[in-house]
């Protein structure tokens, strides 16, 4: 049976993984996946139901990484809960690898769709929740959506569908860092008030700070009380949370770094300063 | 594969479409886990009985193709079968980044139907005459692309897929089709059909094509010329060994499609023979134009699909032979 885990001490272990998996290659979509590594650890250290030793089981419940660049998060997620070896990390975006830079379902164990064009994760993660609530299943899909991924129409194609189909059993979350890969999404193509959007079309929406667990968690549980909508967590979060060399940087969406950055950034989290 | 041919061009009594609704209830009733998926073509396409039947299996997911084919891959991923529907060029040009990744990247399984393809669009015109679905499709990996010629290989085919994986797109008209196959037909996807056999010259056909090339095919007869009649209604995999074998038979191809002659049946019928057997060959379809509003039988003159244009064409390759 799978191991829960404290999820504030296991998003700190899946920043120094990505930053260990990253450091000789030298480059990687660094800002977007330490956005979303609370989340990770929240849903898979203790919201979903699943069998790491079983990846395939039918009744568990599904993840889908809709902003799929955000791959290197989800791999050292994934190692961490045992469905693959954490030495294997290192193989990402090498020749040949299981772990590339985007999230491939027939690639990665653990890995439930593959994503990678933004928009995409939206659909596919509404057609398992509602397929599996055609077929009686007790399950929850978890979906993460990126910020500048809800430019995309295919965003708001699934916003409208979800509340139309009553799909409750579909949680997802929105990694607010409000940077994308050119800027600052308010320069770019504002949201605006993202919640209140989402909350129009029909959705139970919630906002937390992305990078509290216990909120993350909490939220989670609102969202499992109430059965006539999808729910909506939007995370607050900051692009690049916890690593040194990219948190508060304009350009940190995929960035080049040198292997001492790595570990100075690792020595700064494992201190417990990030 | 285990067909009759019926000869005498006359219309179907049945709409492709209703054929297409009969047999989705027949696969529902055996399997509950068949899904049908619309964007707001319920009507067009005569499937409001059936969802009114089995509203627990139709989905209607309003104007919103890309939507569509991401729900149906999701659906997929969890054991459902979906079959989803809309006009071809909705389907196809709405939804292609869907169905690459979501669908045949992730290996998937889903039936997505594209009616009124190329000039059956008629009333509708160029907007929504597809003329350049196959052609868009035809680059992806895996993908199959059929065109049923009749509502008796329409049957078997849909009953196929439901029991197959991957992705596949079936093209047809809703109309009544020109009855080709006797009832009971049956056919392999992937193999090519032979109509007729012939020694001059092969037309090789898919669609209304097909009916239109039988007719050549009797045109070229009254002058001594024998034509065989190939019709390939599984664009890809398209059947490689069947139009080797034709090209060595003949000697001279002329293909025929309701589809732009780029990217379509002709230029997948010319891969084949350059690579293995080069012969005359010439192409009968839409030469690189858009399409525009009016009667099909206008359109099948306006655009050269007419029994004429095509024995024209296979004189003209037979004499570059």
């Amino acid at each position: 049976m799978y191991q829960s885990r404290e999820p504030k001490e296991f998003a700190q272990e899946i920043r120094i993984q990505v930053l260990e998996a990253l450091k000789n290659l030298g480059f990687g979509h660094i800002g977007g996946s330490m956005s979303a590594v609370d989340v990770l650890a929240v849903l898979y250290g203790k919201a979903m139901n699943i069998e790491p030793a079983n990846p395939g089981w039918e009744d568990r419940d599904y993840f889908v990484m809709s902003k799929g660049h955000a791959g290197p998060a989800l791999y050292a997620t994934l190692a961490l809960s045992g469905y693959f070896p954490v030495e294997e990390l290192k193989t990402i975006n090498t020749n040949g690898t299981r772990l590339p830079s985007h999230c491939d379902r027939n690639k990665t164990p653990g890995v439930d769709m593959s994503t990678g064009a933004l928009g995409q994760g939206m659909s596919t993660a509404i057609g398992i929740a509602h397929g599996n609530k055609m077929l009686k299943k007790d399950s929850y899909t978890y979906l993460l959506l990126g910020d500048g991924e809800c430019d995309e129409g295919q965003i708001w194609e699934g916003a409208l569908y979800a509340p139309q189909h009553k799909l409750s059993n579909l949680i997802a979350f929105v990694d607010y860092n409000k940077q994308q890969l050119d800027g600052y999404t308010k320069d770019i193509l504002d949201l605006g008030d993202l919640g209140k959007k989402f909350i129009e079309f029909g959705w139970y929406t919630i906002e937390v700070d992305g990078h509290n667990t216990d909120a993350i968690y909490g939220a989670i549980q609102l969202a499992k009380a109430q059965h006539e909508k999808p729910g909506m967590i939007i995370l607050n979060t900051k692009k690049g949370k916890g690593c040194t060399f990219a948190e508060g940087i304009l350009y940190n969406h995929h960035m080049t770094f040198t292997k001492e950055q790595c570990e100075e950034a690792i020595a700064s989290l494992k201190k417990g300063d990030q | 594969m285990n067909y009759k041919i019926d000869n005498r061009h006359a219309a179907e009594k049945l709409a492709m479409r209703d054929v297409y609704a009969e047999t989705m209830t027949e696969l529902v009733k055996e399997n509950p886990r068949i899904v049908y998926l619309e964007a707001d073509l319920m009507n067009s396409i005569g499937m409001v009985n059936f969802a009114k039947e089995f509203p627990d299996n139709a989905i209607n997911c309003g104007i919103q193709e890309a939507n569509m084919i991401g729900t149906a891959a999701g659906m997929s991923a969890v054991g459902m079968i979906p079959f989803t529907h809309t006009f071809g060029c909705f389907a196809t040009r709405r939804a292609l980044d869907q169905i690459f990744l979501s669908g045949a990247y992730a290996k998937t399984n889903i039936r997505i139907l594209g009616s009124d393809p190329g000039v059956t669009a008629a009333f509708n015109g160029a907007t929504h005459m597809p003329l350049e679905d196959i052609g868009l499709l035809r680059g992806i990996p895996g993908i199959t692309i059929i065109e049923p010629t009749d509502s008796t290989m329409l049957r078997d085919v849909v009953k196929q897929t439901a029991a197959m994986e991957g992705i596949f797109y079936i093209r047809l008209s809703r109309k009544n089709a020109i009855k080709v196959f006797a009832e009971g037909s049956t056919f392999d996807i992937g193999k090519a059909v032979s109509i007729k056999k012939g020694t001059d010259v092969t037309l090789i056909a898919s669609g209304i094509c097909v009916d239109e090339s039988m007719k050549a095919a009797e045109i070229l007869q009254a002058q001594n010329v024998n034509a065989a009649v190939l019709n390939v209604f599984t664009v890809k995999p398209i059947d490689r060994e069947a139009i080797m074998a034709a090209a060595k038979n003949t000697g001279a191809v002329v293909t025929v499609e309701n589809h732009n002659i780029h990217n379509g049946l002709g230029s997948a019928v010319a891969e084949v023979l350059v690579e293995t057997t080069p012969v005359p060959m010439a192409r009968v379809g839409i030469q690189d134009e858009f399409g525009e509003v009016g009667s099909v039988e206008y359109l099948k003159e306006r655009f050269g699909l007419t029994a004429e244009n095509i024995a024209k064409n296979a004189l003209n390759v037979i004499s570059r032979k």
